[in-house]
């Protein structure tokens, strides 16, 4: 009897992402008053409502200290970058911040097309920019 | 004559799919692995942005992607069939759907993208952010009238090329 199993897959093969399809993963977790969001996967036009809702329902709930974590992002587009201004936005009516992580050139490096490097808070990584949100306080 | 040509119906999910088609056939034609990514992100770019003018306006009618390789340049064209008047930026605002008068003969800016550097209000991406993105990655970028719409012409010179 054949296998029902998946024939193997080269990995030069560009489609193959579209089968191990991680769209977009929301996570978030509360790290020394600092609300953390991980993201992972693809932050577009069809997946940006979702981080979107997110970071407004965070919002909502008073936590004006954001880091985003995009160290597992695979992708980002302009959408994606109007969801986190919006998100800056939205905490620095209250007085809060939201700082990101990333150290991945090609996300990187839309924010540098855009010009965004000077409006956000880019560090390493988390704990770095939670180290540094506390010592502006 | 294109190498690919695709069509989609105007779905934002579907743009994901335009952006793997877009680079799988880049790296088919040969394209240097560097140029990968801003193929696949000005493409992207280019695709959330004509989905966007066909939801309002034309929602049944598809979107058209040709990819064309000539031996020196890669050349993506993304075709819409959304009137003139209708171009728009796909949500880059804090609203999920920003409407704005991007800039329809390719001025389109990357300096001029963020309107408060430093941390001053207002904070919103202005119009024409995708148009500036695409325009900052493609070596050269064309935006023109196509017979019911716009086309956004992106191209890249092959390193070797360039060399």
């Amino acid at each position: 009897m054949p296998s029902r199993g998946r024939p193997p897959r080269r990995r030069d093969d560009a489609f193959t992402a579209l089968e191990d399809f991680v769209d977009l993963k929301l996570g978030h977790s509360n790290k020394d008053g600092i609300e953390v969001v991980d993201v992972e996967g693809e932050i577009d036009v069809y997946t940006a409502p979702r981080l979107r809702e997110l970071l407004i329902e965070l919002v909502n709930k008073k936590n004006y200290q954001l880091v985003v974590n995009m160290e597992k992002v695979e992708f980002l587009d302009s959408t994606g970058l109007g969801v986190l201004v919006g998100g800056l936005k939205r905490v620095r009516a209250h007085d809060g911040s939201l700082d990101l992580v990333c150290t991945q050139e090609r996300i990187l490096k839309i924010f540098r097309i855009t010009g965004l490097t000077k409006v956000f808070g880019i560090y390493e990584s988390v704990d770095q920019a939670i180290a540094a949100r506390k010592a502006e306080k | 004559m294109a190498t690919v040509e695709v069509t989609f119906p105007p779905l934002p999910a579907h743009v994901r799919t335009a952006r793997l088609v877009a680079t799988a056939v880049a790296r088919r034609s040969g394209m240097d692995e560097s140029l990968l990514d801003e193929v696949r992100l000005a493409v992207g770019e280019a695709c959330s942005r004509a989905v966007e003018a066909h939801r309002r306006h034309c929602p049944s009618r598809p979107i058209r992607v040709a990819l064309c390789d000539d031996g020196e340049r890669f050349e993506v064209v993304v075709t819409d069939a959304a009137p003139a008047d209708a171009d728009v930026e796909p949500g880059t605002g804090d609203s999920a759907s920003a409407e704005s008068p991007a800039g329809r003969n390719g001025t389109a800016s990357g300096a001029a993208a963020v309107a408060a550097p430093g941390g001053g209000a207002p904070l919103q991406l202005p119009a024409g952010v995708g148009l500036a993105v695409i325009t900052g990655l493609a070596d050269d970028v064309r935006i023109s009238p196509a017979p019911d719409g716009t086309s956004v012409a992106m191209s890249w010179k092959r390193r070797s090329a360039i060399a």
